[in-house]
Protein backbone atom coordinates (compact mmCIF):
# COMPACT_ATOMS: atom_id res chain seq x y z
CA UNK A 1 0.00 0.00 0.00
CA UNK A 2 1.12 3.43 -0.54
CA UNK A 3 -1.26 6.76 0.38
CA UNK A 4 1.57 8.71 -1.37
CA UNK A 5 0.26 8.93 -5.21
CA UNK A 6 -3.29 9.07 -4.24
CA UNK A 7 -2.85 12.08 -1.55
CA UNK A 8 -3.08 14.70 -4.06
CA UNK A 9 -6.55 13.99 -5.14
CA UNK A 10 -10.01 15.22 -4.25
CA UNK A 11 -11.87 13.78 -2.18
CA UNK A 12 -15.68 13.85 -1.37
CA UNK A 13 -16.33 14.58 2.32
CA UNK A 14 -19.74 15.73 2.87
CA UNK A 15 -23.02 16.91 0.92
CA UNK A 16 -22.64 20.69 1.19
CA UNK A 17 -26.20 21.06 1.46
CA UNK A 18 -26.34 19.34 4.69
CA UNK A 19 -23.11 21.02 5.88
CA UNK A 20 -23.63 23.00 9.16
CA UNK A 21 -21.81 24.80 11.86
CA UNK A 22 -21.78 21.77 14.39
CA UNK A 23 -19.59 20.08 11.33
CA UNK A 24 -19.14 16.49 10.33
CA UNK A 25 -16.41 14.50 12.22
CA UNK A 26 -15.06 12.01 9.70
CA UNK A 27 -11.53 10.54 8.22
CA UNK A 28 -10.13 10.81 5.32
CA UNK A 29 -7.30 7.58 4.68
CA UNK A 30 -6.57 7.19 8.04
CA UNK A 31 -6.84 10.76 9.11
CA UNK A 32 -9.93 12.39 11.42
CA UNK A 33 -10.90 15.45 9.71
CA UNK A 34 -13.79 17.49 10.94
CA UNK A 35 -15.79 19.17 7.78
CA UNK A 36 -17.93 22.36 8.53
CA UNK A 37 -19.73 25.45 7.02
CA UNK A 38 -19.34 28.98 8.27
CA UNK A 39 -20.77 30.38 5.17
CA UNK A 40 -18.33 28.31 2.89
CA UNK A 41 -17.20 24.69 3.51
CA UNK A 42 -14.30 24.39 5.63
CA UNK A 43 -12.09 21.52 6.28
CA UNK A 44 -9.37 21.05 9.22
CA UNK A 45 -7.33 17.80 9.49
CA UNK A 46 -4.89 16.81 11.91
CA UNK A 47 -3.72 19.28 14.30
CA UNK A 48 -5.96 21.73 12.87
CA UNK A 49 -4.03 22.35 9.45
CA UNK A 50 -6.50 23.68 6.98
CA UNK A 51 -7.04 21.14 3.83
CA UNK A 52 -8.12 22.82 0.35
CA UNK A 53 -11.61 22.84 -0.16
CA UNK A 54 -13.90 22.62 -3.27
CA UNK A 55 -17.72 22.63 -3.18
CA UNK A 56 -18.92 20.96 -6.77
CA UNK A 57 -21.74 18.15 -7.85
CA UNK A 58 -23.55 18.80 -4.29
CA UNK A 59 -20.59 17.81 -2.79
CA UNK A 60 -17.71 19.35 -0.43
CA UNK A 61 -14.10 17.87 -1.66
CA UNK A 62 -10.88 18.33 0.20
CA UNK A 63 -7.23 16.97 -0.11
CA UNK A 64 -4.96 15.46 2.25
CA UNK A 65 -1.68 16.64 0.06
CA UNK A 66 -1.40 19.26 -2.83
CA UNK A 67 -3.45 18.99 -5.97
CA UNK A 68 -1.83 19.06 -8.95
CA UNK A 69 -5.18 19.38 -10.83
CA UNK A 70 -8.42 21.00 -10.44
CA UNK A 71 -11.71 18.58 -9.82
CA UNK A 72 -12.12 16.51 -13.05
CA UNK A 73 -15.21 18.19 -15.00
CA UNK A 74 -18.91 16.94 -15.42
CA UNK A 75 -20.14 19.57 -18.54
CA UNK A 76 -23.40 17.94 -17.73
CA UNK A 77 -23.59 19.62 -13.97
CA UNK A 78 -23.92 22.79 -15.41
CA UNK A 79 -26.61 21.88 -18.59
CA UNK A 80 -30.12 23.50 -17.85
CA UNK A 81 -33.19 21.00 -17.24
CA UNK A 82 -30.95 18.30 -15.14
CA UNK A 83 -32.40 17.17 -11.39
CA UNK A 84 -29.55 17.17 -9.46
CA UNK A 85 -29.75 14.36 -6.56
CA UNK A 86 -27.84 13.94 -3.82
CA UNK A 87 -28.36 10.30 -3.00
CA UNK A 88 -26.70 10.08 0.61
CA UNK A 89 -24.11 8.51 2.56
CA UNK A 90 -23.47 4.86 2.96
CA UNK A 91 -21.02 3.56 4.84
CA UNK A 92 -19.39 0.07 3.02
CA UNK A 93 -16.87 -2.12 4.83
CA UNK A 94 -14.93 -2.79 1.73
CA UNK A 95 -11.50 -1.45 -0.16
CA UNK A 96 -12.77 2.18 -1.81
CA UNK A 97 -11.69 0.66 -4.88
CA UNK A 98 -13.57 -2.40 -4.70
CA UNK A 99 -16.19 0.15 -4.38
CA UNK A 100 -15.81 1.53 -7.54
CA UNK A 101 -14.72 -1.64 -9.47
CA UNK A 102 -18.20 -3.12 -8.39
CA UNK A 103 -20.17 -0.06 -9.95
CA UNK A 104 -18.36 -0.64 -13.34
CA UNK A 105 -19.44 -4.20 -13.34
CA UNK A 106 -22.59 -4.96 -15.81
CA UNK A 107 -22.26 -9.08 -15.59
CA UNK A 108 -24.13 -8.69 -11.87
CA UNK A 109 -27.21 -6.78 -12.73
CA UNK A 110 -29.33 -9.81 -13.27
CA UNK A 111 -28.47 -11.35 -10.40
CA UNK A 112 -28.18 -9.25 -7.94
CA UNK A 113 -30.14 -6.24 -9.15
CA UNK A 114 -33.17 -8.64 -10.11
CA UNK A 115 -35.69 -7.60 -12.04
CA UNK A 116 -34.72 -3.83 -12.16
CA UNK A 117 -31.41 -3.67 -14.08
CA UNK A 118 -31.39 -7.09 -15.19
CA UNK A 119 -33.53 -10.32 -15.31
CA UNK A 120 -32.60 -13.59 -16.50
CA UNK A 121 -32.49 -15.00 -19.07
CA UNK A 122 -30.59 -11.83 -20.50
CA UNK A 123 -27.21 -12.41 -18.63
CA UNK A 124 -24.84 -11.85 -21.75
CA UNK A 125 -22.94 -9.08 -21.63
CA UNK A 126 -22.30 -8.05 -25.16
CA UNK A 127 -18.87 -6.42 -26.64
CA UNK A 128 -18.37 -3.02 -25.78
CA UNK A 129 -14.76 -0.91 -25.39
CA UNK A 130 -12.45 -0.16 -22.97
CA UNK A 131 -9.76 2.31 -23.15
CA UNK A 132 -7.42 4.07 -21.15
CA UNK A 133 -7.66 7.75 -22.44
CA UNK A 134 -3.96 9.33 -22.52
CA UNK A 135 -5.12 13.01 -23.24
CA UNK A 136 -7.67 13.23 -19.95
CA UNK A 137 -5.74 10.28 -18.05
CA UNK A 138 -8.96 8.49 -17.29
CA UNK A 139 -10.47 4.94 -17.95
CA UNK A 140 -13.42 5.12 -20.20
CA UNK A 141 -15.87 2.04 -21.42
CA UNK A 142 -17.80 2.85 -24.22
CA UNK A 143 -21.09 1.31 -26.17
CA UNK A 144 -21.68 -1.07 -23.22
CA UNK A 145 -25.40 -2.30 -23.78
CA UNK A 146 -27.76 -4.21 -21.32
CA UNK A 147 -31.25 -5.59 -21.44
CA UNK A 148 -32.73 -3.98 -18.36
CA UNK A 149 -36.44 -4.55 -17.32
CA UNK A 150 -36.61 -1.10 -15.06
CA UNK A 151 -33.57 0.93 -16.54
CA UNK A 152 -34.51 3.89 -14.10
CA UNK A 153 -37.10 5.52 -12.25
CA UNK A 154 -38.58 7.58 -15.49
CA UNK A 155 -38.76 3.66 -17.54
CA UNK A 156 -41.64 1.89 -17.78
CA UNK A 157 -41.07 -1.50 -18.95
CA UNK A 158 -37.86 -3.25 -20.24
CA UNK A 159 -35.63 -1.38 -23.05
CA UNK A 160 -32.15 -2.28 -24.14
CA UNK A 161 -29.85 0.29 -22.36
CA UNK A 162 -26.77 1.78 -23.23
CA UNK A 163 -23.90 3.15 -20.95
CA UNK A 164 -20.82 4.65 -21.21
CA UNK A 165 -18.72 4.02 -17.74
CA UNK A 166 -15.52 6.33 -17.11
CA UNK A 167 -12.98 6.32 -14.47
CA UNK A 168 -12.09 9.88 -13.63
CA UNK A 169 -10.44 9.93 -10.36
CA UNK A 170 -9.11 6.86 -8.38
CA UNK A 171 -12.50 6.65 -6.40
CA UNK A 172 -14.57 8.43 -8.26
CA UNK A 173 -16.68 7.41 -11.73
CA UNK A 174 -18.93 8.25 -13.62
CA UNK A 175 -21.92 6.49 -15.72
CA UNK A 176 -23.87 7.65 -18.79
CA UNK A 177 -26.62 5.88 -19.42
CA UNK A 178 -30.08 6.05 -21.86
CA UNK A 179 -32.33 8.91 -20.36
CA UNK A 180 -35.80 7.20 -21.43
CA UNK A 181 -37.51 10.77 -21.33
CA UNK A 182 -34.76 12.17 -23.50
CA UNK A 183 -33.18 10.15 -26.20
CA UNK A 184 -30.28 12.59 -27.39
CA UNK A 185 -29.11 13.15 -23.91
CA UNK A 186 -27.72 10.95 -20.97
CA UNK A 187 -28.45 10.83 -17.54
CA UNK A 188 -25.28 10.99 -15.57
CA UNK A 189 -25.05 9.13 -11.94
CA UNK A 190 -21.71 9.28 -10.39
CA UNK A 191 -20.28 7.37 -7.24
CA UNK A 192 -17.91 9.37 -5.51
CA UNK A 193 -15.86 7.53 -2.55
CA UNK A 194 -14.58 8.93 0.50
CA UNK A 195 -11.64 6.74 1.56
CA UNK A 196 -11.76 6.41 5.41
CA UNK A 197 -9.19 3.52 5.16
CA UNK A 198 -8.08 0.61 3.02
CA UNK A 199 -11.02 -1.26 4.32
CA UNK A 200 -13.68 0.49 4.57
CA UNK A 201 -15.59 3.90 2.43
CA UNK A 202 -18.37 6.28 2.74
CA UNK A 203 -19.83 5.90 -0.62
CA UNK A 204 -21.72 9.98 -1.85
CA UNK A 205 -23.75 8.85 -5.13
CA UNK A 206 -24.87 11.60 -6.73
CA UNK A 207 -27.31 12.07 -10.20
CA UNK A 208 -27.76 14.47 -12.64
CA UNK A 209 -31.16 13.52 -14.57
CA UNK A 210 -33.74 14.52 -16.57
CA UNK A 211 -36.47 13.52 -15.21
CA UNK A 212 -39.57 16.12 -14.67
CA UNK A 213 -41.75 13.89 -13.45
CA UNK A 214 -40.50 11.52 -10.60
CA UNK A 215 -40.12 12.49 -7.44
CA UNK A 216 -37.26 13.59 -5.42
CA UNK A 217 -37.94 11.10 -2.85
CA UNK A 218 -38.27 8.60 -5.44
CA UNK A 219 -35.13 9.25 -7.23
CA UNK A 220 -33.34 9.07 -4.18
CA UNK A 221 -34.73 5.71 -3.12
CA UNK A 222 -34.25 4.09 -6.66
CA UNK A 223 -30.57 4.94 -6.28
CA UNK A 224 -30.27 3.53 -2.88
CA UNK A 225 -32.24 0.75 -3.61
CA UNK A 226 -29.74 -0.12 -6.18
CA UNK A 227 -26.43 0.64 -4.38
CA UNK A 228 -27.80 -1.22 -1.14
CA UNK A 229 -28.36 -4.35 -2.91
CA UNK A 230 -24.30 -4.05 -3.91
CA UNK A 231 -23.23 -3.05 -0.42
CA UNK A 232 -23.93 -7.04 1.06
CA UNK A 233 -21.97 -8.04 -1.88
CA UNK A 234 -19.51 -5.84 -1.27
CA UNK A 235 -19.24 -6.25 2.20
CA UNK A 236 -18.15 -10.04 1.64
CA UNK A 237 -15.71 -9.84 -1.12
CA UNK A 238 -12.58 -11.54 -0.61
CA UNK A 239 -9.80 -10.64 -0.57
CA UNK A 240 -10.65 -7.12 1.22
CA UNK A 241 -7.99 -4.63 -0.77
CA UNK A 242 -8.78 -4.94 -4.17
CA UNK A 243 -5.77 -7.63 -6.40
CA UNK A 244 -3.63 -5.24 -8.84
CA UNK A 245 -2.11 -8.38 -9.65
CA UNK A 246 -3.26 -11.44 -11.74
CA UNK A 247 -3.57 -13.99 -9.08
CA UNK A 248 -6.51 -16.73 -8.61
CA UNK A 249 -8.89 -14.16 -10.48
CA UNK A 250 -10.07 -15.14 -14.10
CA UNK A 251 -11.14 -12.57 -15.57
CA UNK A 252 -13.57 -13.05 -18.32
CA UNK A 253 -14.37 -10.62 -21.48
CA UNK A 254 -17.62 -9.10 -19.67
CA UNK A 255 -14.75 -7.84 -17.13
CA UNK A 256 -12.84 -5.25 -19.46
CA UNK A 257 -13.79 -2.24 -17.63
CA UNK A 258 -11.95 -3.95 -14.40
CA UNK A 259 -8.69 -5.13 -15.79
CA UNK A 260 -8.06 -1.53 -17.56
CA UNK A 261 -9.02 0.06 -13.99
CA UNK A 262 -6.82 -2.29 -12.21
CA UNK A 263 -4.03 -1.06 -15.02
CA UNK A 264 -4.52 2.55 -14.75
CA UNK A 265 -4.59 1.96 -11.04
CA UNK A 266 -0.99 0.69 -10.84
CA UNK A 267 0.65 2.16 -13.76
CA UNK A 268 -0.07 5.72 -11.37
CA UNK A 269 0.95 3.59 -8.52
CA UNK A 270 -2.84 4.20 -6.91
CA UNK A 271 -2.44 1.30 -4.14
CA UNK A 272 -4.66 2.67 -1.48
CA UNK A 273 -7.18 0.32 -0.72
CA UNK A 274 -4.86 -2.51 -3.09
CA UNK A 275 -3.30 -5.39 -3.13
CA UNK A 276 -0.05 -6.09 -4.82
CA UNK A 277 1.22 -9.45 -4.95
CA UNK A 278 -1.48 -11.69 -4.96
CA UNK A 279 -2.01 -14.28 -2.02
CA UNK B 1 -54.35 1.79 2.95
CA UNK B 2 -51.71 3.49 2.91
CA UNK B 3 -47.76 3.35 3.86
CA UNK B 4 -45.34 5.94 4.94
CA UNK B 5 -42.55 4.28 4.11
CA UNK B 6 -39.27 3.82 3.20
CA UNK B 7 -37.56 1.32 1.20
CA UNK B 8 -34.36 0.79 3.49
CA UNK B 9 -36.68 0.47 6.80
CA UNK B 10 -36.50 -2.80 7.38
CA UNK B 11 -39.95 -1.77 9.72
CA UNK B 12 -41.28 -1.00 6.65
CA UNK B 13 -40.35 -3.53 4.82
CA UNK B 14 -42.26 -6.24 7.47
CA UNK B 15 -45.36 -3.79 6.69
CA UNK B 16 -44.80 -4.36 2.68
CA UNK B 17 -43.83 -8.24 2.95
CA UNK B 18 -47.33 -8.81 5.31
CA UNK B 19 -49.43 -7.05 2.77
CA UNK B 20 -47.62 -8.84 -0.15
CA UNK B 21 -47.85 -12.15 1.54
CA UNK B 22 -51.75 -11.52 2.55
CA UNK B 23 -52.60 -9.84 -0.63
CA UNK B 24 -53.48 -6.27 0.69
CA UNK B 25 -53.05 -3.82 -1.61
CA UNK B 26 -51.16 -0.84 -0.14
CA UNK B 27 -50.35 2.99 -1.50
CA UNK B 28 -46.89 3.82 -1.05
CA UNK B 29 -45.86 7.65 0.02
CA UNK B 30 -42.08 7.41 0.16
CA UNK B 31 -40.44 8.87 2.81
CA UNK B 32 -36.74 10.56 2.79
CA UNK B 33 -35.81 9.14 5.80
CA UNK B 34 -32.09 9.47 4.36
CA UNK B 35 -30.21 11.86 3.84
CA UNK B 36 -33.64 14.35 4.36
CA UNK B 37 -34.96 13.52 7.97
CA UNK B 38 -38.46 13.69 6.76
CA UNK B 39 -39.61 11.64 9.74
CA UNK B 40 -38.48 13.81 11.84
CA UNK B 41 -40.34 17.13 9.80
CA UNK B 42 -43.67 18.48 11.36
CA UNK B 43 -46.04 16.82 8.59
CA UNK B 44 -45.20 13.20 9.65
CA UNK B 45 -44.41 14.56 13.18
CA UNK B 46 -48.34 15.42 13.11
CA UNK B 47 -49.18 11.96 12.65
CA UNK B 48 -46.75 9.94 14.20
CA UNK B 49 -45.63 12.42 17.14
CA UNK B 50 -42.61 9.23 18.06
CA UNK B 51 -41.13 10.51 14.74
CA UNK B 52 -40.50 7.21 13.24
CA UNK B 53 -41.88 4.88 10.55
CA UNK B 54 -44.06 3.10 9.21
CA UNK B 55 -46.94 4.74 9.33
CA UNK B 56 -50.58 3.49 8.00
CA UNK B 57 -53.20 5.74 7.73
CA UNK B 58 -56.50 3.61 6.57
CA UNK B 59 -59.28 6.35 6.88
CA UNK B 60 -59.88 7.40 10.01
CA UNK B 61 -57.28 4.77 11.94
CA UNK B 62 -53.83 5.88 11.91
CA UNK B 63 -50.99 3.36 13.18
CA UNK B 64 -47.62 3.76 14.25
CA UNK B 65 -46.07 0.62 15.55
CA UNK B 66 -45.28 -2.08 13.34
CA UNK B 67 -46.26 -5.17 15.48
CA UNK B 68 -49.62 -3.26 15.00
CA UNK B 69 -49.77 -2.75 11.49
CA UNK B 70 -49.34 -6.38 11.20
CA UNK B 71 -51.72 -7.44 13.40
CA UNK B 72 -54.22 -5.11 11.38
CA UNK B 73 -53.03 -6.68 8.01
CA UNK B 74 -53.48 -9.77 9.07
CA UNK B 75 -56.51 -9.54 10.56
CA UNK B 76 -58.42 -7.72 7.71
CA UNK B 77 -57.25 -10.30 5.41
CA UNK B 78 -55.47 -13.47 6.53
CA UNK B 79 -56.94 -14.61 10.18
CA UNK B 80 -54.48 -17.42 10.08
CA UNK B 81 -51.33 -15.51 10.70
CA UNK B 82 -52.63 -14.44 13.76
CA UNK B 83 -52.17 -16.74 17.03
CA UNK B 84 -54.88 -19.16 17.46
CA UNK B 85 -56.81 -20.03 20.60
CA UNK B 86 -54.15 -22.18 22.14
CA UNK B 87 -53.24 -20.49 25.31
CA UNK B 88 -48.96 -21.22 24.46
CA UNK B 89 -49.58 -20.30 21.02
CA UNK B 90 -51.34 -16.60 21.45
CA UNK B 91 -48.89 -16.05 24.44
CA UNK B 92 -45.76 -17.12 22.08
CA UNK B 93 -46.75 -14.92 19.43
CA UNK B 94 -46.74 -12.29 21.78
CA UNK B 95 -43.52 -12.35 23.21
CA UNK B 96 -41.46 -12.80 20.07
CA UNK B 97 -44.11 -9.59 19.24
CA UNK B 98 -42.39 -7.68 22.25
CA UNK B 99 -38.86 -9.46 21.01
CA UNK B 100 -38.98 -8.00 17.75
CA UNK B 101 -38.70 -4.76 19.12
CA UNK B 102 -35.27 -5.55 20.92
CA UNK B 103 -34.31 -6.22 17.56
CA UNK B 104 -35.20 -2.81 16.51
CA UNK B 105 -33.11 -0.90 18.70
CA UNK B 106 -30.43 -3.34 18.80
CA UNK B 107 -29.50 -5.12 15.24
CA UNK B 108 -31.65 -2.39 14.02
CA UNK B 109 -29.41 0.75 15.99
CA UNK B 110 -26.02 -1.06 14.99
CA UNK B 111 -26.98 -1.35 11.24
CA UNK B 112 -27.95 2.38 10.90
CA UNK B 113 -24.47 3.14 13.08
CA UNK B 114 -22.52 0.88 10.54
CA UNK B 115 -24.40 1.68 6.94
CA UNK B 116 -26.07 5.33 7.29
CA UNK B 117 -24.09 6.78 10.36
CA UNK B 118 -26.26 7.36 12.84
CA UNK B 119 -24.60 7.54 16.12
CA UNK B 120 -24.82 4.98 18.92
CA UNK B 121 -22.79 2.58 21.06
CA UNK B 122 -21.77 0.17 18.50
CA UNK B 123 -20.20 -2.58 20.44
CA UNK B 124 -22.71 -2.33 23.07
CA UNK B 125 -25.57 -2.68 19.69
CA UNK B 126 -23.89 -5.42 18.30
CA UNK B 127 -23.55 -7.31 21.76
CA UNK B 128 -27.14 -6.97 22.64
CA UNK B 129 -27.58 -8.02 18.83
CA UNK B 130 -26.09 -11.30 19.24
CA UNK B 131 -27.55 -11.73 22.88
CA UNK B 132 -31.19 -11.78 21.12
CA UNK B 133 -30.04 -13.80 17.85
CA UNK B 134 -28.90 -16.47 20.52
CA UNK B 135 -32.22 -16.38 21.91
CA UNK B 136 -34.15 -16.29 18.99
CA UNK B 137 -31.70 -19.65 17.88
CA UNK B 138 -32.88 -21.47 21.04
CA UNK B 139 -36.22 -20.73 20.49
CA UNK B 140 -36.40 -22.09 17.22
CA UNK B 141 -34.79 -25.23 18.04
CA UNK B 142 -37.16 -25.58 20.44
CA UNK B 143 -39.68 -25.19 18.27
CA UNK B 144 -37.98 -27.63 15.97
CA UNK B 145 -37.98 -30.16 18.83
CA UNK B 146 -42.08 -29.94 19.15
CA UNK B 147 -42.33 -30.22 15.33
CA UNK B 148 -42.80 -26.63 14.62
CA UNK B 149 -41.04 -25.08 12.10
CA UNK B 150 -41.39 -21.23 12.83
CA UNK B 151 -41.56 -19.04 16.18
CA UNK B 152 -45.08 -19.67 17.09
CA UNK B 153 -46.81 -22.62 15.05
CA UNK B 154 -46.25 -25.13 12.74
CA UNK B 155 -47.49 -22.08 10.25
CA UNK B 156 -45.97 -18.54 9.73
CA UNK B 157 -47.26 -15.86 12.24
CA UNK B 158 -46.82 -12.26 12.33
CA UNK B 159 -44.65 -13.10 14.73
CA UNK B 160 -42.14 -14.07 12.55
CA UNK B 161 -42.68 -11.09 9.86
CA UNK B 162 -42.22 -8.84 12.72
CA UNK B 163 -38.86 -10.78 13.89
CA UNK B 164 -37.33 -11.74 10.40
CA UNK B 165 -36.14 -8.42 8.52
CA UNK B 166 -33.61 -7.38 11.90
CA UNK B 167 -32.35 -10.85 11.72
CA UNK B 168 -32.03 -10.93 8.05
CA UNK B 169 -30.17 -7.68 7.81
CA UNK B 170 -28.05 -8.21 11.19
CA UNK B 171 -24.72 -8.46 9.14
CA UNK B 172 -25.52 -4.80 7.53
CA UNK B 173 -24.70 -3.79 11.09
CA UNK B 174 -21.59 -6.64 11.36
CA UNK B 175 -23.28 -8.80 13.02
CA UNK B 176 -22.70 -12.15 11.46
CA UNK B 177 -25.12 -14.93 11.21
CA UNK B 178 -22.85 -18.08 10.36
CA UNK B 179 -23.49 -19.29 13.88
CA UNK B 180 -26.96 -19.92 13.66
CA UNK B 181 -28.16 -22.19 11.76
CA UNK B 182 -31.28 -22.85 12.76
CA UNK B 183 -32.38 -18.90 12.05
CA UNK B 184 -30.75 -19.52 9.01
CA UNK B 185 -33.73 -22.31 8.02
CA UNK B 186 -35.98 -20.50 9.44
CA UNK B 187 -35.15 -17.45 6.85
CA UNK B 188 -35.29 -19.91 4.07
CA UNK B 189 -38.30 -21.13 5.02
CA UNK B 190 -39.42 -17.65 5.06
CA UNK B 191 -38.25 -16.85 1.94
CA UNK B 192 -39.66 -19.98 0.35
CA UNK B 193 -43.42 -18.56 1.16
CA UNK B 194 -45.55 -17.68 -1.86
CA UNK B 195 -45.58 -14.05 -2.38
CA UNK B 196 -42.47 -13.09 -0.78
CA UNK B 197 -40.86 -9.90 -1.43
CA UNK B 198 -37.46 -8.45 -0.97
CA UNK B 199 -35.92 -5.79 -0.22
CA UNK B 200 -32.06 -4.30 -0.56
CA UNK B 201 -29.93 -6.69 1.47
CA UNK B 202 -32.20 -9.42 1.76
CA UNK B 203 -32.06 -11.76 -1.61
CA UNK B 204 -34.71 -13.86 -2.68
CA UNK B 205 -34.17 -17.59 -3.29
CA UNK B 206 -32.87 -17.50 -6.91
CA UNK B 207 -32.21 -21.61 -6.67
CA UNK B 208 -35.91 -21.84 -6.38
CA UNK B 209 -35.95 -21.61 -10.16
CA UNK B 210 -37.34 -24.56 -11.69
CA UNK B 211 -34.60 -27.55 -11.91
CA UNK B 212 -32.77 -27.92 -15.23
CA UNK B 213 -33.54 -30.93 -17.17
CA UNK B 214 -30.44 -33.21 -16.71
CA UNK B 215 -30.38 -35.24 -19.86
CA UNK B 216 -29.22 -39.11 -18.93
CA UNK B 217 -25.73 -39.82 -19.89
CA UNK B 218 -25.16 -41.97 -22.88
CA UNK B 219 -21.74 -42.96 -21.86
Amino acid sequence: MSIQAMIDEWYPVGIFAQLDEAGRNTMLMGEPIVVTKDGNARVTGRNGRSLPVKVRYGHVWTSLGEPKKDLFPIPEADQPGRRFVDVGVVRVRCSPLRAVENFLDIAHFPFVHTDILGAEPHTEVQNYKVEIREDVDEVWATQVKFYQPQAAKSASGGITTEYMYRVAAPTCTVLYKTCPPRPTEWDVITLFVQPLTEELCDVWPWMALFDDETSMTDLIHFQQTIFLQDRSILENQIPRLLPLDPGMEIPTRADMTSIAYRRWLKRHNYTYGAQLVAQ
Amino acid sequence: MKLYDYILSPSCYKVRLMAALTGVKLELRPVDFHPGLEHRGLALLALNPAGSIPIIEDGDLILTESSAILVYLAAQAAPEWLAGTKPEEAARVQQWLSFSGRLTANLGGARLHEMLLRTGDIDALQAQGIAALRELEAGLVEQNLRGQRFLAADRPTVADIACFPYVALAPDGGVSLDPYPAIRLWSRALRSLHGFVEMPGIHRLHELKPEPTVEESKA
